[in-house]
């Protein structure tokens, strides 16, 4: 089911996108506040008992990027995401966000973080009491949002991930990809300036795989969202560090591949193994790598 | 961590949750419709058991004490003794078993679930503390409902020995519902009623605790479950022993 793109022209208008295009060149080079990564790690150690998760872990994320951690499972992905969020404290080192040291906040001063991030997790985690709508609407209804607001952010979110017509259904009622869908707009709403997704395609078939993958590049070139992808799935990183998304002239988010001229430089690639980082880069110089676990990855042997 | 350690932290642990619940009632953001939601589950879901049990324990009451104070001649006191039984023992400590059989295991068994689907960090990313959104209305629909649900399961219990007493053995209800009015003092209701709101307590922050807790995936939750309806009984007959003791001591030792 591909996104033939006609509904996300809702989430940015043509003329918008042009502006922001002309606008970026040079404003935002100049512009001091990009200078600042939207996630950053300093050595952070985790540990559990005597199990070293995150062994002095460090790493930026600047504005705009894209970070994909590969890696095996068990090897402490989704742990940085859980980091990033405050789900869990470090037992060393710094984690900020925004440029701000979130590592000693407390549950209250992390609220006011945790606005400014959305999260894609791994089986969607809607809240099975309440229906797609209520699922999508939390985080406006636990600010207290008047309705008619609520139910408009709430559609135009649906439209994004081409889900309106599931608005009033069950989570048990969806598919494993319109879960992940659904799990997509409740994290969008808001427009948060970061996005993690921790294994959002994991278990989907290869064309709903892509919609997700194609959600992420609309995120990360339309609306220049910074955001940290977990995943193990070697097609994912095919997608998000070849092509990119841009307006057309009529109006429609169309995707295009990197080539000889233009190379992609918003994403990058962290590879991670045992709590280390064993790799840090772009796509095309970790297919390069001599590291014999990295080529046991890419080619699965 | 041996077994000794082991409980002095869950213990902590479970405090903390509960301070951090009872912060949540005072200071807002407080969950009404959630609460009110809560009490309709745990307390009205809860009133066909309760009455059930209720009746049956106060009629076998009746039953197996009428002989035996019959042979030393007191059988017009059959009331009393069931009255005062089930007011200061059996009505508290079987209403608290029963609602931990059935509502104990389902908060354990929900915020279990909730916790290895990950919707309780879903909830927290989206910026809801679970203690307050969770917990504490489950929490507060204890408290209301318990003492509730006890006393009805007394009155119902008088009754039920009052059924089985006049019908079985021929005592008059009038001398049934005499002995039992001069036997229960002002000092056993207070007591009666103070039990349960410590048990709800109890219930409610293990409960909820180990819900949270849960890990190991489906196996976990099913774990988490058994664990709280164990640890919640156990915890609420050992306290009742001394909550009847302390009870004693604070308002003075019953006259009968």
């Amino acid at each position: 089911m591909a996104l033939s793109t006609t509904e996300s022209n809702q989430l940015v208008s043509s003329d918008q996108v042009s502006q922001n295009a002309a606008g970026s060149t040079f404003a935002e080079v100049d512009d001091r506040e990009r200078e600042i990564p939207a996630i950053e790690f300093r050595d952070v150690l985790l540990a559990f008992d005597d199990r070293i998760i995150l062994n002095k872990l460090s790493f930026k994320v600047s504005k705009g990027e894209t970070k994909i951690i590969l890696g095996g499972s068990g090897g402490g992905k989704s742990t940085i995401i859980k980091l990033v969020l405050g789900l869990l404290k470090p037992d060393a080192g710094r984690v900020l966000v925004d440029g701000e040291d979130i590592t000693d906040y407390n549950e209250a001063q992390m609220v006011s973080v945790r606005k400014k991030i959305g999260m894609v997790f791994q089986e969607g985690a809607l809240f099975d009491s309440l229906s797609v709508y209520d699922n999508v609407a939390y985080r406006l209804h636990e600010q207290g949002r008047p309705e008619e607001e609520v139910e408009q952010e709430v559609r135009r979110m649906l439209r994004f991930v081409s889900l309106e017509d599931a608005i009033d259904k069950m989570p048990s009622e969806l598919s494993g990809g319109m879960r992940r869908r659904v799990g997509i707009a409740r994290a969008l709403i808001g427009d948060p300036k970061i996005v993690l997704f921790d294994e959002p395609t994991a278990g989907l078939d290869p064309p709903t795989a892509r919609t997700i993958c194609e959600l992420a590049m609309k995120l990360r070139d339309l609306e220049d969202v910074s955001s940290i992808f977990v995943t193990h799935e070697m097609n994912n990183l095919d997608y998000l560090c070849a092509e990119y998304a841009v307006v057309n002239e009529e109006g429609q988010v169309v995707f295009e591949r990197e080539g000889e001229r233009l190379c992609l430089i918003n994403t990058k690639v962290m590879m991670m193994k045992e709590g280390h980082i064993i790799f840090s880069g772009t796509d095309e110089r970790l297919r390069h790598a001599e590291d014999p676990y990295i080529q046991k990855f890419l080619r699965g042997r | 961590m041996n077994v000794v350690t082991r409980a002095i932290f869950e213990l902590q642990e479970t405090t903390l949750m509960a301070a951090r619940a009872a912060r949540g009632l005072i200071r807002g953001p407080r969950y009404f419709s959630e609460t009110i939601a809560q009490m309709d589950v745990i307390g009205v879901g809860s009133l066909t058991i309760i009455l059930l049990t209720g009746f049956f324990t106060g009629g076998v009451l009746a039953v197996q004490t009428y002989p035996t104070l019959a042979y030393w001649g007191q059988q017009g006191q059959t009331g009393r003794l069931v009255a005062v039984s089930l007011v200061r023992e059996l009505g508290p400590v079987l209403t608290a078993l029963m609602v931990t059989g059935r509502v104990g295991s389902a908060i354990a068994a929900e915020l279990g679930s909730m916790t290895v689907s990950q919707q309780i960090d879903a909830m927290r990313a989206l910026g809801t503390d679970p203690i307050r959104k969770l917990v504490a209305p489950r929490l507060l629909a204890l408290l209301v409902s318990l003492p509730l649900l006890t006393v009805l399961a007394d009155c119902v219990g008088i009754a039920g020995g009052a059924f089985a007493a006049t019908s079985l053995y021929g005592l008059s209800m009038n001398e049934f519902f005499t002995s039992a009015r001069d036997g229960i003092s002002a000092d056993d209701i207070i007591g009666g009623v103070i039990k349960p709101t410590v048990f709800a307590l109890i219930i409610g922050t293990i409960a909820c605790y180990k819900g949270l807790n849960t890990d190991g995936g489906t196996v976990g939750v099913g774990r988490a479950t058994t664990r709280a309806v164990v640890t919640a009984s156990i915890v609420v007959i050992i306290s009742d022993f001394f909550l009847a003791r302390a009870l004693q001591y604070l308002l003075g030792m019953p006259a009968n």
